[in-house]
């Protein structure tokens, strides 16, 4: 009866053919280790936001007058809203904390190389797209930050030369940040921005599954059909997309249950630092969220130190660093761009820095501190020695580009595995 | 399991495949089951942020009326929950006259719950005197009119004062109580509610036994 | 954690005051569990707070409901001016009359103690001190020049900066060492900090009234997911030894 109705549904749609091919019987290399579990688990994150984005939009009020006190609303009179409502903002923050990690991990291994580099630039998509999203987001409540940061970042388009400052005006809706502001932001924060994540996620996916799993020895575990003998050959299923067109190599697992196992595992990990910080200090210390943002917009006051989130102050910082108005928007999206070029960049043939010289080790470490470093100039307070030092940082940021591209033209790696080690 | 193909049996070889055993079938069900309760656990709140707010609550309230200024005959309205409750003081005729057309009506001794216990009796009321009502037809929700001095008897031969339903006809006494072939199903609905003195009542709450 | 100091400017009114100051901040230890110092707090709030501030967010009834205080009794003691239990806790000065008499409208303070934290405000209300030249007679060390009047004097009782003198590269200096007051007070000086205390205690519980809520619900939640790894743990570990 069941399989009836199965069968039923099979003939008119795909929906186990899909399923097998893509969350099942998909060919995924035995080695991926801990670095590999911010993918899954950023689509978690996803799935949170959207949901308790939805209950959010069910009590909140989008309007000048009244969105600080909905907020307040949601935190005291709607049942259970203040869980509804920190799962929200700890997961906005979880988020990049998860993106960070999932693109190190991309850079580490060399996972945007050839022929991963659409798979790559999907994910930066998908970055920038998030830090649209997280931004508006920031300002539907309508606290000091809120106002005092929209201002700051939509006033970094009044940069652009000539049309600038009307630019601003039309993005504003209005001679300052007002209402008009918030909802729109809000619309775009709701339906637009979340529609364009999803579905560029959906590709990121898709991608993905075409050129198959990177692992931490970058060795390709889908090889020219014909040129594997039989015992050289995986016993699990995988689906026909994959073994008729290549021949799979001993090395993988199913994605289901063996990855997705593996992902559940670190999916409770994560889940318990994730409800220790929700439930316990979701503040974060005024990192997750900041404590002038409990004070309502004024206009009239700027507060003494306005930082943005703790996820855009790399960025921020760099913006700064330039004495520059246009200088420093450049270099700050500059900054964005010169990871999104990434695969082109890099020339190198091999993947994973396991088996690339050892300086290339340094360099990507060295840019890794550099910018957690700039993160922390970009959000402590402005002093002295921090502006020469968020000079040399900017500097250092961008010289990892610049080597990168010189060294990996002619470099001496070692000899890459032909089968994925233990 | 789709993948699990070979038997346990068979699995001492060195090579990377599915196997099957009974640990591994229970492990599959108990972590099943524990994850079932968190997905439960996970959506109380979202479920639960569904009830009332305390806003909508604040705004529920219990209703605490003056029905000193009623005289005989005369209804007032309030509003309870957002809804019309009606407060009616009815002449000793008027309660006289409710035994007179019982056989016209559907549930004359109000045996469907739509009372408080306390006003399970012929005047569906705590007091004799006074009618509670909350004034919504409990067929799709209109609000009926009260129709006074014989201009009910159209709608129900020799009942002189009622309650009409202009969306669909439905026709109530001054018990509340439903007349028989109109759409609604049951009597008016009244609400708890409770006098704190002869001239205050508080709707919303019933007196406690 | 960072110190919150403010640099604030009204233009509006053209009266400028500033709040940013490095006075060191003395540690509050409240104790949101301890609801006799809450009950004080909400009663000193509503006795001297409220005149002018409101709490416009937090309804009398959830603070009566948390802190253990029987509706009747709540509306008795500490409702003033005939609200409803389910009413927002909102003064009754108007706000333009609040910008006549201190330059700005007094802040609502639902939320002051996550803006400014516990400390601060635990500081700040027993650093008043006598300075005639202010329009109040009073300044204050941790928010300088404020627009406020010290409105626990009573308590407190008429506080003046004390200071002694030091011998510094040859010169006599006046150092600052402390606020003493009058001992004119209705409290002495351990009992007004311990009211001050409960007083934030009470603001700290307002700011986020469902922290004790959220930390009950937060230890279950916790515990489960570890029940839960346990067995994704095992049953990840039996299905691995396919993999070799």
């Amino acid at each position: 009866m069941f399989k009836n109705l199965l069968d039923w549904i099979e003939y008119r749609i795909p929906m186990m053919r899909v399923a097998n091919m893509h969350a099942i019987q998909y060919p995924a290399p035995k080695n991926m280790n801990f670095w590999y579990i911010f993918g899954f688990l950023a689509t978690i994150v996803l799935v949170n936001q959207i949901v308790t984005g939805i209950w959010l939009t069910m009590s909140f009020e989008p309007s000048a007058e009244r969105a600080f006190a909905s907020v307040e609303y949601i935190m005291r009179d709607v049942q259970y809203g203040s869980i509804l409502r920190y799962m929200h903002s700890t997961g906005a923050s979880f988020f990049f904390i998860v993106v960070y990690l999932h693109m190190f991990r991309g850079m580490m291994y060399g996972s945007y190389q050839k022929p991963r580099e659409l798979l790559w630039l999907f994910g930066m998509f998908i970055y920038l797209a998030l830090m649209a999203e997280a931004f508006m987001g920031y300002v539907l409540p309508w606290g000091q930050m809120s106002y005092w940061g929209a201002q700051v970042i939509v006033s970094l388009f009044s940069a652009i030369p000539v049309v600038g400052p009307d630019l601003v005006i039309w993005i504003q809706g209005d001679y300052v940040i007002s209402g008009a502001t918030l909802n729109r932001f809000f619309a775009l924060h709701v339906i637009a921005l979340p529609l364009v994540i999803v579905i560029l996620v959906f590709l990121h996916i898709v991608a993905l599954h075409e050129v198959g799993s990177n692992n931490p020895d970058g060795v390709e575990v889908k090889r020219k059909k014909g040129s594997l003998k039989e015992e050289e050959k995986t016993k699990f299923e995988m689906h026909e997309y994959y073994t008729k067109k290549y021949d799979i190599i001993d090395d993988v697992v199913p994605f289901f249950p063996h990855i997705v196992l593996k992902d559940l595992v670190a999916f409770c990990v994560f889940l318990a630092l994730f409800c220790y910080v929700m439930f316990f200090m979701p503040e974060m210390g005024g990192y997750f969220l900041e404590k002038p943002n409990f004070e309502i917009a004024n206009p009239l006051k700027t507060p003494e130190h306005i930082f943005p989130v703790w996820y855009f102050t790399p960025f921020y910082a760099i913006l700064k660093a330039v004495p520059d108005k246009l200088g420093g928007v450049i270099a700050m999206f500059a900054a964005i761009i010169a990871l999104a070029v990434l695969p082109w960049i890099d020339r190198g043939k091999v993947k994973s820095w396991r088996y690339r010289c050892g300086f290339h080790k340094w360099n990507l470490i060295i840019f890794a501190i550099v910018f957690v470093f700039l993160g922390y100039l970009g959000g402590t307070p402005q002093e002295n020695w921090k502006i020469t030092a968020s000079q040399i940082a900017t500097i250092m940021y961008f010289g990892f580009f610049v080597l990168l591209f010189i060294y990996s033209k002619n470099e001496k790696t070692k000899p890459v595995p032909e089968r994925i080690t233990k | 399991m789709s993948n699990v193909s070979v038997d346990a049996t068979d699995s001492s070889i060195n090579e990377n495949q599915p196997q099957d055993n009974p640990r591994r079938r229970f492990l599959t069900i108990a972590t099943s089951v524990v994850g079932a309760v968190g997905v439960v656990g996970a959506a109380v709140p979202f479920i639960g942020s569904w009830q009332p707010s305390e806003k909508a609550k604040a705004a529920g309230a219990d209703v605490q009326i003056d029905i000193s200024k009623v005289e005989p005959g005369q209804l007032i309205r309030v509003i309870w929950r957002s809804k019309p409750v009606w407060v009616v003081r009815r002449t000793p005729e008027l309660l006289a006259s409710l035994k007179n057309h019982e056989d016209q009506l559907k549930d004359p001794n109000s045996e469907v719950e739509q009372q408080p216990a306390f006003a399970q009796n012929s005047y569906r009321s705590l007091k004799e005197e006074y009618l509670i009502l909350v004034g919504i037809c409990t067929h799709l929700g209109c609000s009926p009119q009260h129709l006074t001095d014989g201009a009910f008897a159209q709608y129900a031969e020799g009942v002189s004062e009622g309650f009409f339903c202009p969306c669909h006809g439905s026709k109530f006494d001054m018990a509340g109580r439903v007349f028989e072939s109109v759409p609604a199903p049951s009597n008016l609905v009244v609400p708890p509610y409770q006098f704190v003195d002869d001239n205050t009542v508080i709707i919303g709450s019933e007196a406690e036994a | 954690m960072k110190k919150f100091t403010f640099l604030v400017c009204f233009l509006v009114t053209g009266f400028a005051f500033g709040a940013g100051s490095n006075y060191p901040l003395d540690k509050a230890e409240y104790d949101l569990t301890d609801k006799a110092s809450l009950q004080h707090g909400a009663m000193l709030f509503n006795n001297y707070c409220l005149g002018c501030h409101s709490m416009q967010y937090q309804r009398y009834q959830r603070s009566f409901e948390d802190l253990d205080i029987p509706l009747e009794l709540g509306q008795e003691m500490l409702q003033f001016t005939g609200e409803k239990v389910s009413d927002h806790i909102d003064t009754a000065m108007p706000a333009e009359s609040g910008a006549t008499w201190f330059g700005a409208p007094p802040p609502d303070l639902t939320l002051v103690a996550r803006v400014r934290g516990a400390d601060w405000i635990y500081t700040y209300l027993r650093t008043f001190y006598v300075d005639e030249n202010k329009t109040f007679g009073v300044n204050n060390k941790v928010f300088k020049d404020v627009g406020m009047p010290h409105v626990l004097e009573e308590l407190q009782g008429t506080p003046r900066l004390t200071t002694e003198k030091v011998l510094v590269d040859g010169e006599m200096v006046d150092r600052y060492v402390g606020i003493k007051t009058d001992g004119n007070g209705e409290l002495s000086a351990d009992e007004y900090d311990a009211a001050v205390l409960d007083l934030v205690n009470y603001l700290v519980y307002v700011g986020e009234p469902a922290r004790l809520e959220l930390e009950a619900i937060g230890k279950w939640v916790i515990a489960f997911i570890l029940v839960l790894f346990i067995f994704v743990y095992l049953l990840k570990k039996e299905y691995w030894r396919d993999v070799h």
